[in-house]
């Protein structure tokens, strides 16, 4: 499937990494949720990492669609809860 | 629902309200075209005020750079002539200089980081949207229009997705650029208030008078003890009546902070 990490690009990973990715993408969420900055920051490196590592970049001329979206590398969580509460804040 | 799930859909869901007002879908494929195209320009602009806000700070560092050298060299020559009280201030001034440079570089690091990134959203971006042109243009020949909508719908998401992407790394790297004009023109303006300047054009530039008045007797001073060296006497500076106390704080004097400001004055 295709993820993409916003400000790098898409790339595609293997379904058998799903189970893993949500895993951390959980922790990522149970950051937000008790308001721990600092916790959200390690999960949100950790998630991007693996997604580096386990993923091929995406052919640069294919126009298709993530399944799964990630914050960019120096997202906080308020960035976070913006793009997740407001969709009028992407733009284009 | 996890993060990144719902992030794809809010995307996904604004390319689908898009579309959705759109009454010909293959009139969606050149307004969406001409959308890009913009999107484009409007990329490669953010690189530019990037790079002019980068090469700003670079010219700030520059001037910075040669304050630094300026009070460094004027401290060493306090010294020589045996004004420590000189010397220090000096030394206290290129420090604050010093402190802005190191904030300077943090924020010439970050500025390079978001040019970076720009640059190559705006490859990724530029790809993407030739790719949309070749499929536009393959779609409206080959298909009727009811047979078009599902192509041009794929087409679309997955563009359109890419330009939220871009969309929101422009809005970071004017944020950023925003912040860095404010400090940049803050600093244009304590520098110009010669605050972090070196003390000869600085409004201090007694330190710097005082020091060229005591230059003539000064270099009298070390000219002799340098020849006593070279006859060989050794250590010459700590025969030189007079100038014993600034010669023999000569050496330690970058710890200028180990030395209360009066002891080294033998004036």
């Amino acid at each position: 499937m295709i993820v993409r990490i916003l400000g790098e690009g898409q790339l595609e990973v293997d379904d058998s990494a799903m189970s893993e990715l949500n895993a951390l993408d959980q922790e990522l969420e149970a950051a937000i949720r008790r308001n721990d900055e600092a916790a959200f920051g390690a999960a949100r490196d950790t998630l991007l990492a693996r997604v580096r590592a386990l993923g091929r970049p995406v052919q640069a001329d294919k126009l298709a669609p993530s399944a799964l979206i990630l914050p960019q590398e120096d997202a906080t969580m308020t960035d976070v809860r913006k793009l997740l509460s407001d969709e009028g804040l992407i733009p284009g | 629902m996890s993060v990144m799930k719902r992030v794809s859909m809010i995307f996904r869901a604004k390319a689908n309200k898009a579309l959705d007002r759109m009454e010909d879908p293959r009139e969606t494929l050149d307004y969406s075209y001409q959308t890009q195209l913009e999107l484009l320009q409007k990329v490669r602009r953010g690189v530019a005020d990037v790079a002019t806000s980068r090469k700003r700070v670079e010219l700030q560092m520059n001037q910075l750079e040669q304050s630094s050298n300026k009070l460094d060299k004027q401290a060493r020559d306090a010294l020589s002539a045996g004004r420590e009280d000189l010397a220090r201030e000096a030394l206290s001034r290129k420090s604050g200089v010093q402190s802005q440079l190191a904030d300077l570089q943090t924020q010439y690091t970050s500025l390079q980081g978001e040019e970076e990134k720009l640059t190559s959203a705006s490859q990724r971006l530029d790809a993407k949207v030739q790719a949309f042109r070749t499929k536009k243009e393959t779609i409206k020949a080959t298909y009727t229009a009811a047979e078009a909508q599902t192509r041009i719908t794929e087409a679309f998401t997955g563009i359109s997705e890419e330009m939220g992407d871009v969309g929101l790394a422009i809005q970071r790297a004017e944020d950023k650029t925003e912040q860095m004009k404010a400090r940049a023109g803050a600093l244009d303006e304590l520098m110009a208030s010669g605050a972090l300047d070196d003390v000869v054009s600085g409004p201090h530039d007694d330190i710097q008078a005082e020091l060229d008045r005591m230059g003539a007797s000064h270099d009298v001073d070390s000219e002799l003890a340098r020849m006593k060296a070279e006859i060989g006497q050794g250590s010459a500076p700590r025969q030189l009546e007079g100038s014993a106390g600034a010669d023999g704080h000569a050496a330690p004097a970058p710890a200028q902070a180990a030395q209360p400001a009066e002891a080294g004055d033998p004036e």
